[in-house]
């Protein structure tokens, strides 16, 4: 008892979440391998930004950084959720299309080269509204592309969360990856709330909010992959097992019947119970090919 | 603003396919036919409203989460059609409001639900289907991601009821803190926030703008007029790439998204750099 040398895990560990974006991407990477492609000194920002009075950020919130993870080529890209909350924009988005683009030329020709995706956003820029929003089925479509060949690897860390369109691109991805901390969903709470009212979802309940869309639920009920703790070696150490692995048997986004089965079996007459919904989901669950 | 979305969307479907039923085991709101256009059969695809959905926040129009799940099966089943003979060409009529924005879709996962629909229609694009959205009335936020926006081509009515926007005007006015009529006047200084389709068109992402008399009634004219048009689309889709490039390559687009298209160039010169 009283062992004053013992040191706890959890104070050892270095925290992913308070990492900023570049910070992030660079964990992942093995040592030295790392080269940031239009980094901030190219100064690629959103024209639309100052118009509307908001400084703009001169990597547009989006880090993309080439390298390798176990050898193997990658690419990392990191949307920083510190600025305007991750959110899609023109340039920021063009970043995520051609780096998965150039990914996929790169795999098609021989060379597979994965993407892992850092998710930190709230989906479309409204400063940017319908530039943002083809910005976003674009990505869409280009991890769609590379996912043919190579793996496409989505982190959602927290604390922004990955909300909107963006949750589409988790969707289609290969495996997702979520901390505790993290909450994937199409609509946040203060939209539902908005939109269908209070009585529909109280966007002031945050137990509910994390019941339905945080990690945990999601991994649980079989939409994410894996459960990571907030500690940047061991989530760097889950995603080389991802890159190492390939592709899954079959992509969670290509199983229509089954999901097509689950939703036609669900009691429509109440709320779902998100505990309900993981322990019958569960129980029917395809793996993927890793983990 | 269109009265109630859907209502062209239905009326477009009935001209151009002759039918206005769900196939059985689709919701109501989800209407599927194979009709004729010119030599060759196409796949017409539109999400309508259904008052009496099962789900009670998809009664207006929204794409929700069974609505999104029969897409992706009425893609899905195009494709396994097409295995044998000439890609059949999907038309997705789009009218519609937005997403599904209720308590049961989000914790059902309707981000997967969308992310299946949105891959069926690219799955399809990328094996040599064309596919040509027709927005017809509303294509809002992630209605539109679910139902459309993966097209080779999209073509929409030059009319005011015509909306294409990442959130409709009284949401993005909450979110914004601003008011309608600021959100509205923004639009027309800043391209991208504009909710007129003719400053969409600007952008670059359009194959067409349609000019059609009387957009809420089909006429056997207007009928003709519009398909002639669908052909040419395909005929488009086919001669060009399997991918979404058309939309960055146009002379809209050269203009509009110069920041972007200036970031990828860089991105493709600084790729292969040691």
């Amino acid at each position: 008892m009283n062992d004053t040398n013992f040191i706890p895990p959890s104070v050892l560990r270095r925290s992913f979440i308070e990492l900023q974006a570049r910070a992030r991407a660079q964990s992942l990477l093995d040592a030295g391998t790392d080269r940031e492609l239009v980094g901030p000194f190219e100064r690629m920002e959103s024209p639309w930004l100052p118009a509307q009075g908001i400084a703009p950020q001169s990597d547009d919130g989006c880090v993309v950084l080439k390298g390798t993870i176990s050898a193997k080529p990658v690419v990392v890209v990191a949307l920083e959720g510190a600025f305007q909350a991750g959110s899609m924009g023109e340039v920021s988005g063009a970043k995520m299309t051609a780096a998965l683009d150039l990914a996929a030329r790169d795999s098609a020709n021989g060379t597979n080269t994965a993407a892992v995706l850092l998710l930190e956003t709230g989906g479309v820029r409204l400063q940017e509204a319908n530039l943002g929003l083809a910005a976003i089925a674009e990505v869409i479509a280009s991890v769609l592309e590379l996912r043919q060949y190579a793996p496409v690897i989505t982190v959602i860390a927290g604390t922004v969360g990955c909300f909107g369109g963006m949750a589409l691109v988790a969707g289609v991805s290969s495996y997702v990856l979520m901390t505790r901390e993290a909450r994937l969903g199409l609509n946040g709470a203060e939209v539902i709330e908005q939109e269908s009212g209070i009585e529909e979802f109280d966007s002031s309940d945050r137990a509910l909010i994390w019941a339905i869309n945080g990690g945990e639920q999601r991994v649980g009920m079989g939409v994410a992959d894996e459960l990571v703790d907030d500690d940047a070696q061991r989530i760097a150490a889950s995603v080389r097992r991802y890159v190492e692995a390939g592709l899954p048997r079959m992509h969670r986004s290509d199983q229509v019947d089954l999901y097509r089965q689950r939703i036609a079996a669900l009691d429509v007459s109440k709320q779902f119970d998100p505990v309900m919904l993981r322990d019958s989901w569960s129980n029917t669950r395809k793996k993927g090919g890793a983990a | 603003m269109s009265a109630q979305p859907g209502i062209r969307g239905k009326a477009w479907f009935q001209a151009l396919t002759g039918s206005n039923r769900a196939l059985d085991g689709d919701p109501g709101s989800l209407l599927t036919a194979d009709a004729k256009l010119g030599e060759e059969t196409a796949r017409f695809i539109c999400v309508i409203p259904d008052p009496k959905a099962r789900f009670p926040c998809v009664r207006k129009g929204e794409v929700g989460l069974e609505e999104a799940y029969g897409l992706a099966r009425r893609v899905r089943e195009a494709i396994a059609l097409g295995a044998s003979e000439k890609k059949r060409p999907i038309v997705a009529l789009v009218d519609v409001k937005s997403q599904a924005y209720g308590r049961r879709e989000e914790t059902a996962a309707i981000f997967l639900a969308a992310a299946t629909a949105a891959g069926a229609y690219a799955a399809a694009r990328m094996q040599g289907h064309p596919i040509i959205a027709l927005v017809v009335g509303q294509a809002i936020s992630g209605g539109f991601l679910t139902h459309g926006y993966q097209a080779n081509r999209i073509l929409a009515f030059d009319d005011h009821d015509v909306v294409i926007h990442a959130m409709h005007k009284e949401a993005a006015a909450r979110i914004t803190l601003r008011s309608v009529e600021e959100l509205e006047r923004l639009g027309h200084e800043i391209m991208p926030m504009s909710y007129d389709v003719q400053d969409y068109a600007r952008l670059g992402m359009l194959h067409r703008l349609l000019h059609v008399q009387d957009p809420d009634s089909p006429s056997p004219t207007t009928v003709a007029q519009v398909q002639t048009e669908l052909i040419d689309a395909v005929a488009d889709a086919r001669a060009g790439a399997r991918d979404l490039s058309s939309r960055r390559s146009s002379d809209g687009a050269r203009q509009m998204r110069k920041a972007g298209l200036l970031a990828r160039a860089r991105m493709e010169r600084e790729w292969n750099e040691p």
